[in-house]
């Protein structure tokens, strides 16, 4: 195909283009399923993450540090972690935190609630300050009410002071229905986001209240996300 | 290594072992077993009705059922989509694949300089067997909370 023919061909395409994108961002963080790949899986949508590479650059020597995933099992970011030469830990903590065996009656009749001492007498077990860094995602956004405070509160106590802790936050554009997404890391700078086991998106921070949770740790930077997304590196 | 061979022993699902469990062949576990898992220079896989809760020591591991406990692989791990693995895993290799729940540590030991480097390899999730759907827990509503309610 000579230039010309390749510049008609893409003017032409310009308007699908356009819908392709408006697509792509309505499919993050804005509801739409992501559409299913040819092997059934939910396809990964690529994403520059500034957090993440900032995140990154605190982690990158010495080896053998202890990094902490709070998502979904991911082999990418396994893989990426123990490439940095470190040892990499997995705890799904939203999939323990709505386990089915944690709900209890509440205090009103008819109600149910969480039961946060067991959930932290059999997860986030950990001696103290065990973590160089950790990457909670938006668990935050997604974890029953009761278990929030309770987990942000065992995360600081099991990271090394100066340790890094990488949170995600939707803003309220995102809107209620916001599909959860996991995170695979795809490299130092970029992330992909694959729609994931269902979980209902159970409130929206303010800057003020991610400062008021975190308010334990001595650094906290908020880098302006796209697609309705905050991103929050905060140091121990 | 193949879910079921000729040349592999195999321990089917009604079979439940308390104790020490060792041998000098391949192994495909379908069973039940509480205790220790000791195959040494020998490939074991964990089939899809397996429940373990012991520590594992094979040369190749691959999980499709549920397993509480340490595991150690001398070259590979694998966690196909269907395994649930509880314990941390020590490996040379690893490989996951998507819907694999995997709550624990990896410590990825370095190999010399003569074999393959030490990163772990690329899923292969196209080429696994179909069994039971991978973990997907129900949320729970939650009561008044410290931000904006949806």
């Amino acid at each position: 195909m000579s230039t010309a023919p390749k510049a008609r061909a893409l003017r032409s395409n310009t308007p699908n283009l356009a819908r392709s994108a408006l697509g792509f961002f309505r499919n993050i963080f804005g509801g739409g399923a992501a559409p299913a790949s040819a092997s059934g899986e939910a396809a990964r949508i690529p994403r520059r993450s500034t957090g993440f590479n900032q995140f990154t650059r605190t982690i990158l020597r010495p080896d053998g540090q202890k990094i902490l995933d709070l998502g979904s099992t991911s082999f990418n970011n396994i893989s990426f972690l123990t490439g940095l030469g470190h040892k990499a830990y997995n705890e799904d903590v939203l999939a323990a935190g709505n386990a089915s065996r944690l709900v209890i009656p509440g205090e009103e009749e008819g109600t149910k609630t969480v039961d946060v001492a067991r959930f932290l007498a059999e997860d986030l077990q950990y001696d103290p300050e065990t973590f160089d860094a950790v990457l909670m995602w938006d668990v935050c956004d997604y974890l029953p009410e009761p278990l929030v405070k309770p987990v942000v509160e065992r995360i600081y106590q099991i990271t090394k002071p100066r340790g890094a802790l990488l949170a995600f936050f939707h803003t309220r554009e995102a809107g209620a229905e916001a599909p959860y997404y996991r995170y695979h890391i795809k490299d130092e700078n970029s992330l992909e986001l694959q729609q994931g086991p269902h979980f209902q998106l159970q409130r929206t921070f303010q800057n003020r209240h991610v400062e008021n949770l975190f308010h334990e740790y001595s650094s906290i930077k908020f880098f302006l996300g796209k697609e309705n997304i905050r991103e929050v590196l905060l140091l121990r | 290594m193949d879910t079921y061979r000729a040349d592999v022993a195999h321990i089917g699902k009604s079979v439940i072992i308390k104790g020490e469990l060792s041998g000098s062949e391949d192994l495909f576990l379908d069973g039940e077993v509480e205790g220790n898992i000791d195959l040494r220079n020998h490939n074991l896989v964990i089939g899809p009705n397996s429940r373990v809760r012991a520590n594992v020591h094979a040369k190749d591991v691959v999980i499709h059922g549920k397993v509480d406990g340490n595991i150690t692989g001398v070259e590979k791990v694998e966690l196909k989509k269907t395994a649930v693995l509880n314990g941390d895993i020590n490996t040379q290799r690893i490989v996951i694949e998507d819907g694999a729940f995997f709550k624990g540590a990896i410590d990825i030991r370095k190999t010399d300089s003569k074999t393959e480097p030490v990163r772990a390899t690329a899923h292969a999730a196209a080429a696994s067997p179909v069994f039971s759907a991978p973990v997907v827990n129900a949320p729970v509503a939650s009561p008044a909370g410290i931000a904006e309610k949806k």
